[in-house]
């Protein structure tokens, strides 16, 4: 008995009085829902992903989408996705992949968390008029200041551990060559240099075309140590391990051989076309001395002048875990959310594992903080950050500074169709194909990148400046500033903040 | 919105408490007559080598069996007795005051390079979070913190401060808006030998009461300002910064200020500014500190609160209003105002 067709995902629909067959539709779908027969566009509607290229590219606006064009019989639990993700297993007997991130309809703490701000008692700052400071050192700092007074002269005995100085606490989160393309990595690498930030390279290697801003990159050692030597450890700002990912926590990577072009294989170091396997676990981290040892012997590779960096997934013990981190010779701890996204990982993973990224920095903040060590350690929370409120509120809860990973993408083109697994993104940024990749300038790329971390930066000196701050520094963990906005008090307890209103 | 003043006499002339109390008083539209306060160095004399532990009772009942339990178990009650108090119909009595003239047991604590200093923090952070009833307000040596709610010269008066003398004198007149005007939440705050008075309100609060907290302290009389004592006393104290350099810490200058320095002074305040960052305090504030060994006074990186300084001879005067220095002392020779930042220091000549 067949299982027959599922009802089209997305209907695509052309207003034939508008369009006037200039063909880009049918150029710019990398899919395949466009064809041409008999001088007349056809449409496979069942091919299409929502990635909105061709409406983008349609310069009549003669191209209209709708999703779920057909209705299946509502019913609160067996929802259309999970009927159609069994109809899909009953088919392939295959784990479900997934792009992008976490699509489950969980409630969004951000958008249960409120700011503050001054009114009479005490003035607001106008970041027009005043200085307002939103530098950050990311990495090691001491605990207290190291001195000698000699007849009234202090000279300083603390020496600074190598810290990246950031011109706002907005940084780009590790996306490899690879998993994007070169021009969208340039993109972002481009911005990062004209912002005074940094960007993560991912488990991929550097390429060369990067090596012009590598001072503003941090490179990452993963499980698959793809692309690692002691040049790309020495080529980044900074180091990171990756030992988790939001998205897929407790799992490995995996790259197809499809985006293993000649290019990617070089900077990889791993044969032409075939998968880039990430493994579960580093196999040289069963413990957390080991992972302590990996971090000194990466700083002893390079000389003790790289911070490093360790990512985890935010899982339920992410505080505990945290700690361990901080008490290594690590000198920041980038947490990562399950909302975080990714390239490809299994749907079931991306949709049920870890917590969100609000309670995993508000618990990691108090157990640092618990155990006198917080402001020794630098925090970088990701996974699910969307715009300068997200930031802003980020670092209230106690993160030191960001990734942004989708949002980024966003500004390149992406419309998070979650296709990206597929290596066919018509916005050439995940995928690998010459014809895709040409699509984006680095130029503009760079330029669109750049203005999303000054539109950002601008907003959060308005909020702070609103808020009585003028430094960043006033405004991490201030929790006083955050007000939960229907929150259960299990979770105020955890954020440590107060209902509006108290 | 309140009013502060302070004076040191740099030789360490004690003045009775009469003209802070003119000088306060006449600020009087910056308060409320929710708050009042007075702290005074040198007092007595008499027990000057004891800590003078001033508590408000609920009542002489249970709470004051365990808060004397408590000091019984670190040390020695020298001598203890109620502050005595004059009714003023303008005053509500909401609480005993009383005095203990305390000596810590050097020998209970360890691992502390200051085990008495460490001993009466943590008794007092011991009584303020745990014993019902019982609020510690002043703990340091040879000092005393009198405050109460209610107008600066009902609270002199129901103290009868000018019976005091003292050689720095720091008074408060409180505008509350944070918290009710109750009486623990009346400035000066006093931590040992730390006391502090703040005009405005610190808007980095929590993010330094983290920093606190992450380092053995406990925030609990519902205020901004107490923070700040412990700001003193961990960088000034355990960290064995001057006050000078605390100032930095907590008020330091703008990056852009520090990007222009010489390179030994920007690796200094670049240096400070990472290791002290969530120290920083920011929002408008006005706030003068004292020690046995002297005042200082700053306000915001941005001056959003008034602070004015006046000297006469030995004697410096620091407040938010220049009437209030003249009040107190119509001699005084020159008058200026401090730069935002800019930390205001009158250290006692030995």
């Amino acid at each position: 008995m067949s299982l027959g067709s599922v009802p089209l995902k997305y209907k695509i629909s052309i207003d034939r009085d508008q369009c006037m067959k200039c063909m880009r539709c049918v150029d710019n779908c990398s899919y395949g829902v466009y064809r041409i027969e008999d001088d007349k566009i056809l449409i496979d509607s069942r091919k299409c992903t929502a990635c909105h290229r061709c409406i983008s590219m349609c310069p009549r606006d003669a191209i209209n989408l709708k999703e779920r064009p057909v209705d299946y019989r509502s019913h609160p639990l067996w929802t259309v996705e999970a009927r159609e993700d069994v109809i899909n297993q009953a088919r392939t007997g295959k784990i479900i992949l997934a792009g992008m991130g976490n699509s489950v309809d969980y409630p969004i703490i951000f958008d249960r968390l409120l700011l503050d701000a001054c009114q009479v008692t005490n003035p607001s700052i106008d970041p027009l008029r005043e200085p307002m400071e939103l530098r950050t050192y990311i990495g090691k700092k001491p605990s207290k200041l190291e001195f000698t007074k000699n007849n009234g002269d202090i000279d300083l005995k603390t020496k600074l551990s190598p810290n990246l100085k950031l011109d706002t606490p907005i940084m780009i989160g590790h996306m490899s060559y690879g998993a994007i393309s070169l021009p969208a990595q340039l993109s972002i690498a481009k911005a990062v240099a004209k912002t005074g930030t940094f960007m993560g390279t991912g488990e991929g290697g550097m390429h060369e075309a990067i090596y012009p801003y590598q001072d503003h990159s941090i490179v990452q050692i993963a499980s698959g140590r793809f692309g690692v030597d002691i040049d790309y450890l020495e080529r980044g700002a900074a180091i990171e391990i990756k030992v988790g990912q939001g998205a897929k926590p407790g799992i490995g990577g995996h790259l197809p051989g499809e985006k293993v072009c000649a290019d990617v294989s070089c900077t990889r170091m791993i044969p032409l076309g075939s998968d880039a396997i990430s493994p579960a676990p580093h196999h040289d981290i069963y413990s957390i001395e080991d992972l302590a040892q990996l971090v000194r012997s990466l700083k002893e590779a390079t000389n003790w002048e790289k911070p490093v960096f360790v990512k985890i997934a935010a899982v339920h013990n992410v505080a505990a875990i945290a700690a361990g981190i901080a008490k290594s010779s690590a000198d920041a701890v980038v947490i990562d959310g399950f909302k975080g996204g990714t390239g490809a990982a299994p749907k079931v993973f991306r949709d049920n594992v870890g917590i969100p990224i609000e309670a995993a920095i508000a618990a990691v903040d108090q157990k640092l903080n618990d155990q006198g060590i917080r402001n020794e350690v630098s925090i970088i929370a990701s996974g699910g950050i969307r715009n300068s409120g997200d930031l802003a509120k980020s670092i209230a809860l106690g993160a030191d500074a960001i990734y942004i990973g989708t949002a980024a993408l966003i500004a390149l083109g992406c419309r998070v169709c979650g296709n990206c697994y597929r290596g066919l993104c018509p916005w050439g940024i995940a995928t690998q194909r010459p014809e895709l990749v040409s699509r984006i300038d680095s130029d503009v790329g760079a330029e669109n990148v750049a203005n999303l971390i000054h539109g950002w930066t601008l907003e959060l000196s308005e909020l702070m400046g609103a808020a009585g701050l003028n430094s960043i520094e006033s405004l991490r963990g201030n929790r006083e500033r955050l007000r939960g906005y229907m929150l259960d008090q299990g979770l105020l307890d955890v954020l440590q903040i107060e209902s509006m209103g108290a | 919105m309140c009013g502060i003043i302070g004076v040191i006499d740099r030789t360490m002339a004690r003045m009775d408490g009469s003209s802070i109390k003119e000088a306060l008083s006449l600020m009087d539209e910056r308060g409320s007559g929710e708050g009042a306060g007075y702290v005074a160095y040198g007092i007595y004399p008499d027990y000057a080598d004891c800590y003078a532990i001033h508590v408000f009772f609920d009542n002489l009942l249970e709470p004051k069996t365990r808060v004397d339990e408590i000091l019984k178990q670190w040390g020695k009650i020298i001598h203890q007795e109620e502050i005595p108090t004059y009714e003023q119909p303008g005053l509500k009595k909401e609480h005993i005051s009383w005095r203990y003239f305390f000596k810590p047991f050097a020998d209970q604590k360890v691992g502390t390079t200051n085990p008495d200093d460490d001993n009466v923090k943590q008794l007092v952070m011991d009584i303020n979070g745990n014993v019902e009833g019982a609020l510690v307000f002043s703990s340091g040596i040879n000092l005393g913190v009198f405050k109460a709610s209610g107008w600066p010269e009902d609270v002199a008066n129901f103290f009868r401060i000018e019976d005091y003398k003292g050689y720095i004198w720091l008074a408060h007149n409180r505008y509350p808006t944070n918290t009710a005007g109750w009486w623990g939440g009346a400035h000066p705050f006093n931590l040992l030998d730390w006391s502090v008075v703040h005009n405005g309100e610190i808007t980095s609060y929590g993010t330094n009461r983290r920093y606190v907290e992450g380092h053995g302290y406990q925030c609990t009389m519902l205020t901004d300002t107490e923070v700040v004592a412990y700001l003193f006393d961990l960088l000034g104290r355990r960290h064995g910064m001057p006050p000078e350099m605390v100032v930095e810490a907590l008020a330091p200058p703008f990056w852009d200020v520090i990007d222009q320095m010489p390179e030994k002074e920007e690796e200094f305040m670049r240096t400070m500014r990472l290791t002290y960052g969530s120290a920083l305090m920011n929002g408008p504030f006005a706030i003068v500190v004292a020690t046995k060994d002297g005042i200082v006074g700053f306000t915001d990186r941005i001056k959003l609160r008034p602070l004015i300084v006046g000297e006469n001879g030995p004697r410096l005067y620091i407040s938010s209003e220049e009437a209030a220095i003249r009040t107190m002392d119509p001699d005084v020779e020159s008058i200026y105002m401090p730069r935002a930042g800019e930390p205001v220091i009158g250290r006692v000549i030995e």
